[in-house]
């Protein structure tokens, strides 16, 4: 295929709605040009890289780069790039971690993009509190400004519970503080921080609490990833959005009777994988999202 | 699947918490169990339990039991109030339901627990 299909949703954050504006097909790999002080990041995430199941993704090895190339040939280049989590599939061995933590981090710094945030997912920090994840990629909680905007990374993985934690929270608390109540702010962080699907862990257990801090805030926007697929959902004025993973997408909450990943569809390899890039308009608080799939014209052999 | 009415989540909860506060937080022998309760003996171990369906009565007190072979697990039925234990090596945890309503009602392992944790899930099928 050599037509891009991209889904644009312009999200307004005022107005608390979500606007489809409808889908677009571009020639060519056309990208979205942002205005003067508008700016463009992306966002990648889920990327398991370790994972090697080939009935779920038999170009398990080369995925990650296939997306590290696309975000490369972006016309327009963005600011940076995130990404929320889950770089590496899990492992008992602390080794295998280190080494996979390692290899993940290489391939991603072959991004065009020298500005890269990490942020850590269960995979990456839940069985040793984030020791390996600090060691390879930083802190997993921190906050950075970007032109006008505060973004915040919010770890929600790192306490095996899917807790944030009452530290944390009362350091997001202090953070806040600091910020007045019509800026604009950028949430980053792995797990949803509302009561997606508790039954598959779809949650934080104390996601409530940050959401309420945030609640006085007018702008604030939510990004994350964990459950590999497409989700836009309000609490009040505040959107989340979930992001597409990069090594397999999961079913729908609740559509299946496990949290199992969705099979490789031979009719349509990378099918449910991507990553998006977001535009943020510095005249109004909005972000136009854009998901990208996986370009690849090679079919994979079975 | 499974449909409840907002009022009766209300009642179960309420039930579910002065029961879970009736239930020692050390664990008990045996011998010791709630007379009349029935025991169901739940095994954890990555990346399932055993037995993972597991059928009870409806308004029926049934004590759930669970030991692991291996690694620390949670166990937890969020439609159930949310109901949660921790399930340690060498150790017994115990969780006391009654599940007025019938239904389905699954339970996961919330305690990050390696490469399989996701699947790590199971469900309570209560009958009347
Ligand atoms: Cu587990
Ligand atoms: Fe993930």
């Amino acid at each position: 295929m050599s037509v891009d299909r991209r889904d644009f949703l312009k999200l307004v954050g005022m107005g608390s709605a979500v606007f489809v504006l409808g889908t677009r097909v571009l020639p060519g790999a056309a990208d979205v040009i942002p205005g003067q002080d508008d700016f463009l990041f992306v966002q990648l995430s889920d990327a398991h890289w370790g994972f090697s199941d080939p009935k779920v993704n038999p170009d398990y090895a080369a995925t990650l780069k296939k997306a590290i190339a696309a975000v490369n040939s972006m016309k327009m280049q963005p600011d940076f790039v995130v990404f929320t989590g889950d770089i590496t599939q899990t492992t008992d061995d602390p080794a295998v971690r280190r080494k996979r933590m390692a290899e993940a981090r290489d391939i991603i710094n072959g991004l065009k993009v020298k500005t890269i945030r990490f942020l850590a997912g269960e995979h990456d920090a839940g069985l040793d509190k984030g020791e390996a994840f600090q060691e390879y990629f930083g802190k997993t909680h921190y906050t950075f400004d970007h032109k006008g905007v505060h973004f915040i990374v919010i770890d929600n993985v790192s306490d095996p519970t899917s807790s944030i934690g009452d530290v944390q929270l009362q350091w997001l608390g202090d953070e806040l503080k600091k910020i007045d109540k019509d800026s604009r702010i950028v949430v980053l962080t792995h797990r949803p921080l509302f009561d997606l699907y508790p039954n598959w862990d779809w949650w934080t257990r104390d996601g409530a609490k940050a959401i309420d801090l945030l609640m006085p805030y007018k702008n604030v926007t939510v990004l994350y990833g964990h459950i590999h697929q497409e989700h836009h959902h309000m609490t009040a004025h505040i959107p989340h959005h979930a992001a597409k993973g990069l090594m397999y997408p999961l079913p729908e909450a609740g559509s299946f009777a496990k949290r199992v990943p969705i099979p490789w569809d031979p009719a349509a390899p990378y099918k449910g994988l991507g990553y998006r890039s977001i535009e943020a308009k510095a005249a109004k608080a909005e972000y136009l999202l854009t998901e990208y799939p996986i370009k690849d014209k090679k079919l994979i052999r079975l | 699947m499974i449909q409840q009415k907002k009022g009766l989540w209300l009642v179960l909860a309420l039930v579910m918490v002065s029961i879970m506060m009736s239930v020692p937080a050390v664990p008990l022998h045996a011998e010791d169990q709630a007379e009349g309760d029935q025991v169901i003996r739940i095994t954890a171990k990555r990346f399932e339990y055993i037995p993972s369906e597991i059928r009870i009565q409806k308004g029926v007190p049934v004590v759930l039991e669970f030991t692991s072979l291996d690694r620390i697990h949670g166990f937890t039925i969020p439609d159930l109030g949310g109901i949660r234990t921790t399930i340690e090596p060498g150790k017994v945890s115990r969780v006391r339901i009654v599940v007025p309503t019938v239904g389905t009602y699954e339970f996961h392992c919330d305690l990050f627990c390696g490469d399989g944790h996701e699947g790590m899930t199971g469900k309570i099928i209560v009958e009347d």
